[in-house]
């Protein structure tokens, strides 16, 4: 059964991972003029009493950082919005899967390491990985024993049953996060959720034949299971404690921090769980006594308190174009600087349904003409993103360099592109790009691309679409592309969770193009590239599935289905006075939360 | 006799020679307004006495100096924003006191209390948001330190003196809810809640119905039989003129032109303009036929005072004196009879001939 | 004067009954004008992936489905005895006064208005403080000497304080003085709980909101001043012997402030109502934030609690501007 998805306002995973700040962007662009004039005057505070001089620039993305043992002190966490839910059975953002972990155990989880170490799973609330029988459709994991929650009451597999029942399968309550469970698990389908169906069986493809052990039963073989069960999704819930959307104002812990106080829209404090035991724990280490989360911070607020030393930034997309300016142009700060990849491709689909880019020569011809580096330099320069030249970003599994359609200085060929332009019978083309209205720097981008296709004797139009939009209603539904003659279509995507197969997917598979709200933008419907991707998926050994992945990516650019512009990057600042800093490719290039302290008391 | 006033100096002292010998002494005064048109001379050398008991009657046209000579008196000139820019000279003998280059908080505290003004309009001159009891209260408690409660009954006092019905109600009254003749009444109370010695009355009349205005004018003359002070009454109806004035003093362009006692004054006047003050005055003794004789043109400005005699331009008869000397040459007050000062050019004898002759049949 | 209360607050009570009514059709009836139908409405409330019955399920609770004038009559209804509303595991019992119940941050609307009312109350009440004290001063002293050098330089101050929009003298205030030189406190703390700190951390925000304000108000005193100086009464008043400090502030202030109260306290309420730009730039947590976000999630209870909020405080700052001036200027006949 392949995968449904309806697009709704509500954003996907990539854009999440791009929280673009939108209070008001008048406001915004006028905040960003000032602070530009003044950040050139102002020194950052210096608060650290520690002595250590920053570790170097991108020091975070190699190893640990102020690697420390130290307890004790109040860690202090800033965003400039709301998240979607701290409930871990209700959402659906990379920071969120990060933070909850401080009190909701999945399954399995990412290894706290830098770079794409942190790619690599870990078993958290299980003692080892899921163990794959029936060809990968059915899956076993093992709890690890002496487990608690806050409460002292046990931990049991019931009870990680339930939090997967509740968080997928109960969409009129509990919508936020994403719903592969009901997808995969076998009767997905039929099965009402826990509050409707109240029999003590609840859904028959989960099992717990004891206390510590569950099993799942999946429709179809799915060989990278183990990284579905990496989400909040998984984390206990019991079930005698749940209120259903009530719940997120009483979360019963299962990690090493519980909730002290919940001020919706406000505040979050976390306190020690005392119930936590490290025995039953390698991974977490309970450093900070306190841990404040404070909401709906001013984003400008946010970039001076870090580079005070005095917060992190929760959403970890970046410091604010202003304060880069002033980071990147300052030795002393740039020290403090991470720059790294966030798992995700910004790229330019190509309509493969629509004439004349029906014709690969023609798509040819757009991946020749493109200049990258106008491209990169609209989207905000190198530290913005790497050209790309895959589908994969490197720092997903599965990558692996090339470039097809190389041109000197990654500038375009002209020439080039006209000769295939000949060669499927145009000499010119009129055609439509689409892009996001509320986002300048695709904007900016799509115009660069605009003005090489033109030499190239294409000319494109732009139309642009609010975000919100843009997948239900525009970009996103085939019909409406054919009848606006819309050839090329800008775009971003990060997978939901690093492998190939996450990847490529929704955006490369036949069965993943819907009447709206697709994702598949180049409506790329390639036998052997779904056969492949099938194939991976059911495959047991990674490195072969991998190297099938690679397959993938190496017949969708011989196809040229689409243009690879960047491998976006983000911008972070590492602020003083916090231990154990590492920024992990499993979240987007975020500092791993799990056990950073701080050395002030 | 032309140097600006001293500030800061001490009440002036009288020495031998320069003694005044009135109660109400005014010595060449000058008031001089510097403006971005040029310098206005409202008042230019004007010179008067007064006795306490009498009246005084200041005449002219609007903008002949009269308010801004009762305003001189006062020491209001030098308050407020352009205070500082006032040029005055000359001097003011109030009770053997100089008034021009005394030291201003020494003024400050004769105002309201030896010297106090009632002016045209009662509605604009009060504070619309204080009681009438309130306002007479404050007026007595600048210059006696008595409690709110006794003052409020000297106030009652005065209310019922000035002829207000019911005074122990209205004195909660606000200005705004009187008629128009018992707010000047309350006005005049207010003015005379310390018995000053000197009321200057800026056209107290001008304003209201005429059977009120008999009222406030006897009113007036009672006040000051009773109190002996002296009245400076300034108006342009000669018609008030004839009823209450002792003396009378003709202004014209900040001069005084014609000064003397009231009989003298309507019986024998001996200045041009003044003759044409009388005729241009409605009189129910005349026949209805006949036309009323205005005077020929405009006033002058303050600014350019025209040369020589101020009157000469509208003056039917100033190419009578020889020369050209009403042209160039300022007259100065000479004395016509006792206490009857005039200048002019002509001389009495042709003044006298004219009156008889050609203005008093037609009037 | 009774009377005259009562006939103003009935009208009032229309004029919200207004107000509530087009804040409802703005938001139902427009998208329905643009074509979007109750589904779509409904899908903006859930995640990704809704079925058909996920949304037939929020639709009913939210009661989209209803035709416009039973919603609006549920709303009010709730408003005087309460409501009820059926989560699945949960039932919520939202007490009247109940201003309706956000699905998006699972919160009532009424209990958020509440707790940070207080916030926005402080924010306000003090920059209002602030901007009356200084504007009047400036402006006194200025009709006291005009054209003076102090006269030319405050009022060109006052000028630049009214152009220089929020988002520019309050980002400028925080980078200044909480970053650069941190004299001011960062986190606010209710009155209640630390005076102190509460007036520490809002002081920039103070400062920010009394620069926009004050430079009218100093500008209002004098031409006020100026006029009121010019009047007779002054006149009568230094012609009875007052010294010149209590004719300025007895006669001549006393008179020219009557026009400048009444505007303050129109200022006063429609600030009351949330400082949108202020709130969000000192991250503060009043109700003008919650507007904020109530917009950009497109979740009408909040919009419509803000919305009414904010009617209410400026119906009642109208009344009381009217009362103050009755009370103030004898003269006035309320009718």
């Amino acid at each position: 059964m392949r995968p449904q998805r309806e697009f709704s306002k509500f954003p996907t995973m990539e854009e999440k991972q791009t929280i673009m700040r939108r209070s008001g962007l008048a406001a915004v662009a006028a905040i960003g003029t000032v602070s530009l004039l003044l950040a050139g005057c102002s020194k950052a505070e210096d608060d650290s009493t520690d002595g250590t001089k920053a570790a170097g620039a991108n020091a975070a993305t190699k190893d640990v950082v102020n690697a420390s043992t130290q307890k004790g002190g109040t860690v202090t966490y800033e965003y400039s919005d709301v998240p979607d839910s701290f409930d871990p059975g209700n959402t659906y953002y990379a920071y969120m899967y990060n933070f909850s972990r401080l009190y909701a155990r999945p399954l399995m989880t990412f290894k706290p390491a830098a770079g794409d170490k942190g790619n690599e799973l870990v078993p958290d609330l299980a003692e080892s990985a899921g163990v794959p029988s029936d060809g990968g459709k059915t899956w076993t994991y093992k709890l690890r024993s002496g487990l608690k929650y806050q409460d002292g009451t046990a931990i049991t597999s019931k009870d990680v049953k339930y939090a997967v029942e509740r968080s997928n399968f109960a969409r009129d309550v509990l919508s936020l996060g994403p719903n592969y469970f009901q997808q995969f698990l076998d009767g997905g389908d039929k099965y009402k959720g826990p509050y409707k169906d109240k029999s003590a069986e609840g859904l028959a493809s989960i099992q717990t034949p004891d206390d510590t052990t569950i099993v799942f039963k999946l429709n179809r073989a799915f060989q990278e299971f183990d990284y579905l069960v990496a989400t909040p999704q998984t984390a206990p819930v019991p079930q005698a404690k749940d209120k259903g959307i009530d719940y997120v104002k009483n979360i019963v812990s299962s990690g090493s921090y519980q909730f002290q106080s919940y001020d919706e829209g406000k505040q979050v404090t976390l306190v020690r769980n005392k119930n936590w035991d490290a025995a039953t724990d390698p991974l977490r280490k309970q450093y900070p006594d306190k841990i404040v989360v404070n909401l709906k911070v001013n984003a400008e607020t946010i970039d001076q308190d870090v580079q005070a030393g005095n917060a992190i930034d929760l959403g970890g997309t970046g410091v604010q174009a202003a304060t880069q300016a002033d980071v990147v142009n300052n030795a002393d700060k740039k020290a403090s600087t991470d720059n790294t990849y966030g798992g995700r491709l910004v790229y330019l689909a190509i309509n493969t349904k629509l004439k004349p880019f029906d014709n690969v020569e023609c798509r040819k011809a757009v991946q020749y003409a493109i200049d990258k580096v106008s491209v990169q330099t609209a989207e905000g320069g190198p530290i913005r993103g790497d050209i790309a030249t895959t589908v994969l970003p490197p720092d997903i599994p599965g990558y692996e360099k090339s470039d097809v359609y190389a041109t000197d200085g990654n500038k375009g060929d002209v020439a080039k592109a006209k000769e295939h332009l000949t060669a499927c019978g145009q000499t010119t083309i009129n055609t439509n790009i689409t892009a996001r209205s509320d986002r300048p720097a695709e904007i900016d981008a799509a115009t660069a691309i605009i003005n090489s296709l033109k030499a190239a004797g294409i000319n494109a139009t732009m139309k642009q679409f609010p975000s919100g939009k843009y997948f239900t209603d525009y970009a996103g539904v085939p019909k409406w592309d054919a009848d606006n003659n819309v050839g090329l279509m800008m775009m971003q995507w990060g997978s939901d969770w690093p492998s190939g197969y996450g990847f490529e997917q929704q955006i490369l598979h036949g069965d993943a193009i819907g009447a709206s709200g697709n994702t598949n933008l180049s409506q790329f419907d390639d036998k052997s590239v779904n056969e492949l991707l099938e194939k991976a998926i059911g495959t047991e050994d990674k490195a072969a599935r991998d190297a099938m992945y690679t397959e993938v990516d190496k017949k969708t650019m011989d196809a040229a289905a689409l243009v690879p512009l960047t491998y976006f990057k983000v911008l972070l600042y590492r602020p003083a006075n916090f231990t154990n800093l590492v920024s992990t490719a499993a979240f987007s290039g975020q500092y791993d939360y799990l056990n950073i302290g701080t050395t002030k008391k | 006799m032309t140097e600006l006033s001293k500030t800061g100096a001490a009440v002036g002292e009288p020495s031998p020679s320069n003694a005044p010998t009135a109660f109400l002494e005014v010595r060449d005064l000058k008031v001089h307004f510097p403006t971005d048109d040029g310098l206005v001379k409202s008042v230019d050398g004007l010179s008067f006495q007064l006795e306490k008991g009498k009246t005084l009657s200041i005449v002219g046209e609007s903008g002949s100096g009269k308010s801004v000579t009762s305003l001189a008196i006062m020491g209001l000139h030098r308050l407020g924003a352009r205070g500082k820019n006032v040029q005055m000279s000359g001097e003011i003998w109030l009770d053997g006191k100089e008034l021009v280059g005394a030291d201003p908080d020494e003024v400050r505290k004769l105002r309201g209390h030896e010297m106090a003004m009632i002016f045209q309009d009662p509605l604009s001159a009060m504070h619309p948001y204080y009681k009438i009891g309130n306002q007479i209260v404050e007026a007595y408690r600048v210059h006696h330190d008595v409690s709110k409660k006794v003052a409020r009954k000297r106030a009652i006092e005065m209310l019922d003196r000035v002829g207000i019905p019911e005074p122990g109600k209205r004195v909660d009254s606000y200005p705004h809810e009187f008629s128009g003749g018992m707010r000047q009444r309350a006005m005049i109370a207010m003015a005379l809640v310390n018995n000053p010695e000197l009321l200057i009355a800026d056209e107290p009349t001008t304003a209201l119905d005429v059977t009120v205005q008999a009222q406030i004018l006897d009113l007036i003359r009672d006040l000051q039989k009773e109190f002996g002070s002296a009245v400076v009454l300034i108006t342009h109806d000669l018609g008030v003129v004839a009823e209450i004035a002792d003396e009378v003093l003709v202004m014209y362009g900040g001069r005084c032109v014609e000064r003397g006692p009231v009989d003298e004054i309507f019986e024998q006047p001996q200045h041009p303009y003044t003759w044409g003050l009388l005729g241009s005055m409605p009189r129910i003794d005349r026949e209805t036929s006949d036309r009323l004789i205005p005077v020929k043109g405009q006033p002058p400005s303050l600014i350019n005072v025209p040369s020589g005699c101020a009157f000469h331009p509208r003056c039917p008869y100033a190419d009578i004196p020889k020369g050209d000397v009403t042209r160039t040459v300022r007259p100065e007050l000479q004395q016509v009879a006792g206490g009857h000062f005039s200048a002019c050019h002509l001389s009495q004898e042709d003044r006298t001939r004219i009156w008889t002759e050609e203005i008093a049949p037609k009037l | 004067m009774i009377s005259y209360i009562l006939r103003r607050t009935f009208a009032a009570v229309i004029l919200l009954l207004v107000v509530t009514a087009v804040t409802f059709a703005i938001f139902f009836l427009l998208p329905r004008f643009a074509g979007q139908t109750a589904d779509q409405l409904a899908q903006q409330y859930i995640g990704k992936s809704p079925s058909a019955a996920d949304i037939a399920a929020v639709k009913s609770n939210l009661g989209l489905d209803d035709p416009l004038y039973l919603q609006y009559w549920h709303f009010i209804k709730g408003i005087v005895s309460g409501a009820t509303y059926d989560l699945g595991p949960t039932t919520v019992h939202c007490n009247a006064p109940c201003f309706g119940y956000s699905f998006k941050t699972h919160v009532e609307v009424w209990p958020q208005l509440t707790s940070r009312l207080p916030v926005t109350i402080s924010l306000a009440a003090g920059a209002a403080v602030m901007w009356l004290v200084s504007g009047v001063a400036i402006g006194v002293i200025s009709a006291l000497k005009p054209g003076s050098f102090f006269d030319r330089s405050f009022m060109g101050v006052a000028l630049a304080g009214v152009s220089l929009p929020m988002f520019f003298t309050g980002n400028l205030a925080l980078l200044l003085f909480t970053y650069q030189w941190p004299i001011f406190g960062r986190t606010y703390v209710p009155f209640t709980e630390n005076p102190a700190q509460w007036a520490n951390t809002l002081f920039p925000a103070w400062c920010s909101l009394a620069l926009l304000y004050s430079a009218i108000y100093a500008r209002l005193t004098r031409s006020g001043m100026l006029e009121t100086m010019n009047e007779d009464f002054i006149r009568t008043a230094r012609a009875k012997g007052l010294r010149e400090r209590k004719v300025v502030v007895r006669h001549g202030l006393r008179a020219a402030l009557t026009p400048i109260i009444t505007v303050f306290g129109m200022d006063l309420g429609l600030l009351l109502g949330g400082a949108l730009i202020t709130e969000t730039v000192f991250s503060l947590h009043g109700v003008g934030e919650y507007a904020v976000q109530g917009i950009k999630d497109n979740d009408l209870p909040p919009i419509l609690g803000v919305t009414l909020l904010a009617a209410l405080f400026v119906v009642v700052a109208n009344l009381l501007v009217d009362l103050l001036y009755a009370a103030a200027d004898p003269r006035v006949r309320l009718s």
